[in-house]
């Protein structure tokens, strides 16, 4: 008969990081979102809807900086699944080779890029592939590939890819972790089961081990996908806030950072900022849930 | 007896720190120019501070390409410094407007400065004042003399001139003809088009007839710029579309470029990296005999900060700042930084002299985007960027440049609709 009592150490036990992610999280990206419904008008703060997007999407001035950057971003998602994660898995596959040697060695080397700061990459690379003083050009002169070389961060058709391979170099190192995590896991038993029917090499890792990874490869790719529609850290320490040249590396994060901020002369405005950055929100939301609800839910997984 | 001694000590302390705080008023300054650190903190600071004991000043400058974005969050979150260094025109009028800035018209040291020199930073009607005008930069060139006498060239005067000495310095081959990139895009509109570009619209003429709506971007005296603008390309080192500003600075000061597309406000690192003999030219007219324009742009001013819980001591420091002792120790500290201040200053840098003194020989200008024409989106100047480069690199012609940036700016300016 008795009241069924209240467990407050759960309550307790909760508090602390429900605070905490609440107030660094959830409330400032509510409250962009809600700026994202008003404008300035004359020094005050007016309700204006959903005129902000109604700018972003159909002005013909906000609309195609808009466009231009959500294509560099898929260009620049497309390189990073192209590239990034291929090689990744392969180096996973390499590395967990039972007869290689110095394995750990190769592997620590291959994921410290990931623990160094943007700025430090972005500047590295920046004065590497420096027509002026980079060990680029005097290193393909050396082979006698010097009319392979040119100024690539300051061409348009180039920039955006070679910014992408620099990012893929420096993040290459989270997807062979996983996937080697992953690859480690599946029992021998399995593997030697499939050597006693005859699977041995390239066809045991394509018939038996992929399959027992891809549910770690779909992590990977909505990782990719949530990191890189989030960028903006390498882009801005290696192109500046405008993006250059003439906007072919702009992505969403660095015209949202412009249009927040303001740039030079052009002065901040937090309420088309706050839209732009609603647009990144929903172009994630989206990319997360037809992953969760459309493909997760279709793999298929093995009990190990 | 012990509890009263407690008491005396306690109150002895108390005097003590209150005496420290009257003395210790800390003002913050801040600035876009890291460039200058060590020269606010042994020249300019230590001047003050020996005239006004009581008053400590701390230079606290962040990088130009984020100052604006980053003073404008500290202003809105209340931790900005006491003094704010300026920005010309809109972006210091939005704050003033936003009631960051005080109103400074009251000052006295207010009317060693003429009335071009604080337009910068006035409200649209000229009713108030809110920063004290500091100083201006000249753009020009600056050139490696030792070179131009080793090949034999003559310091040119007219555009024709200017090219001849280009096509001998690249025949040489021994050095760039001309150290600018584009990789950062801003050199090539104010290096580039607001350093020639005055020759071409006639300086404040144009400028003014642009502002009122009577000239478009896409006439001759607007888009012919970029036509020169496009002949320069050939003339910039290998790779220049990668090269940077400081790559810029570096190959000019390692003597490997012979012409330096510049603002005065290089003089100063120049000195202390070159170390050959070097000169200056001002912009070439087209046809000699030409009168020449210069811009002669006014680039920092000073305020307050409206929140500031030191108004009197700060107060003091921008008098000191627009006094004629202040323009001199700035001046001569910070040659290519010219004081706007009425009382002439006289000057000892000789590269600074020559900038200088073509005020007294053109007409002088401003940046022709920096007045109400970059107030709206578009902005113009950054347009301009984008624009000089695509005319540099050739990616599109001067007529489609003229024509997109008057789109641009008819799109949101009632006077060019």
């Amino acid at each position: 008969m008795s009241v069924p009592r209240i467990r407050w150490h759960i309550i307790v036990f909760l508090a602390p990081a429900t605070l905490v992610y609440t107030a660094v999280m959830i409330f400032p990206l509510f409250n962009t979102l809600r700026l994202a419904l008003y404008s300035e008008v004359e020094q005050a703060r007016a309700f204006v809807g959903l005129e902000n997007f109604h700018t972003l999407f159909f002005d013909p001035i906000w609309s195609e900086q808009f466009w231009n950057a959500l294509g560099n971003n898929f260009w620049f998602f497309l390189i990073h699944m192209l590239v990034q994660n291929p090689i990744g898995v392969a180096l996973a596959a390499i590395l967990s080779h039972p007869r290689l040697r110095f394995a750990a060695l190769y592997r620590s080397a291959i994921f410290i890029p990931t623990i160094l700061s943007f700025v430090i990459v972005g500047f590295a690379w920046k004065l590497i592939l420096s027509p002026i003083w980079g060990i680029a050009p005097s290193m393909l002169d050396a082979v006698g590939l010097k009319v392979l070389f040119a100024p690539w961060l300051g061409k348009e058709e180039y920039a955006l890819t070679t910014l992408a391979l620099i990012s893929v170099w420096q993040f290459v190192g989270i997807p062979m972790m996983l996937i080697y995590a992953a690859l480690l896991s599946i029992p021998d038993e399995i593997l030697e089961a499939g050597e006693i029917d005859g699977i041995t090499g390239m066809s045991a890792f394509w018939k038996i081990k992929l399959p027992l990874i891809l549910p770690s490869i779909g992590i990977i790719s909505i990782l990719t996908f949530v990191g890189n529609f989030n960028a903006f850290d390498l882009i801005y320490v290696a192109q500046g806030a405008l993006a250059g040249p003439d906007f072919s590396t702009d992505i969403l994060g660095t015209f949202m950072y412009r249009t927040f901020f303001g740039f030079q002369l052009q002065l901040g405005d937090p309420h088309m900022g706050s839209a732009v950055a609603g647009a990144m929100f929903a172009i994630i939301l989206v990319g997360v849930c037809i992953y969760l609800f459309g493909i997760q839910t279709r793999m298929r997984r093995y009990q190990l | 007896m012990t509890r009263n001694k407690l008491k005396l000590a306690l109150a002895t302390l108390g005097l003590v720190a209150t005496g420290a705080q009257a003395q210790d008023v800390t003002l913050t300054i801040e600035s876009w120019r890291n460039d200058d650190l060590a020269l606010w903190q042994q020249e300019i600071i230590p001047a003050f501070e020996a005239e006004h004991s009581g008053i400590k000043v701390i230079f606290s400058p962040s990088a130009p390409t984020e100052y604006n974005a980053a003073l404008n969050s500290k202003l809105d979150a209340g931790s900005a410094g006491d003094i704010i260094t300026c920005r010309p025109f809109d972006a210091s009028l939005a704050l003033f407007e936003a009631g960051h800035l005080t109103d400074l018209d009251d000052m006295e040291a207010m009317n060693n400065f003429s009335d071009v020199a604080k337009s910068a930073w006035q409200t649209d009607d000229g009713s108030a004042t809110f920063c004290v005008p500091m100083a201006s930069v000249i753009h020009g060139f600056i050139y490696n003399a030792d070179a131009f006498e080793e090949l034999g060239i003559e310091v040119p005067t007219t555009e024709a001139g200017f090219f001849a000495a280009l096509d001998k310095i690249k025949e040489d081959g021994g050095y760039i003809p001309m150290a600018m990139g584009t990789n950062d895009q801003w050199e090539a509109a104010t290096m580039g088009y607001n350093n020639i570009g005055p020759n071409y619209w006639r300086g404040e003429e144009g400028r003014r007839a642009l502002i009122a709506g009577e000239q478009k971007l896409t006439d001759d005296a607007w888009v012919a710029p970029y036509e020169t603008l496009a002949r320069w390309g050939d003339y910039l080192g290998d790779g220049y579309e990668a090269q940077t500003y400081p790559d810029s600075q570096n190959l000019f000061t390692l003597g490997r470029a012979a012409i330096y597309p510049a603002g005065s406000w290089e003089i100063a690192g120049f000195n202390a990296q070159a170390d050959f003999a070097m000169g200056a030219f001002k912009p070439p007219v087209r046809n000699a005999g030409d009168t020449c324009y210069i811009s002669d742009h006014t680039d920092i001013g000073i305020g307050m900060n409206a929140a500031t819980d030191n108004p009197e001591a700060a107060e003091t420091f921008l008098a000191w700042v627009g006094s004629p002792e202040f323009a001199s120790i700035f001046g001569n500290a910070l040659p290519g930084f010219f004081p706007l201040s009425k009382t002439p200053v006289e000057l000892t840098d000789p590269l600074a002299k020559e900038f200088v003194s073509w005020r007294g020989e053109c007409e002088s200008t401003i940046r022709s985007t920096y007045q109400i024409l970059s107030r709206g989106t578009p902005n113009l100047e950054n347009e301009t960027w984008g624009a000089s480069v695509a005319a540099i690199k050739g990616t599109a012609s001067p007529a489609e440049l003229g024509q997109r940036l008057q789109e641009g700016l008819a799109s949101w300016y009632a006077p060019q609709q």
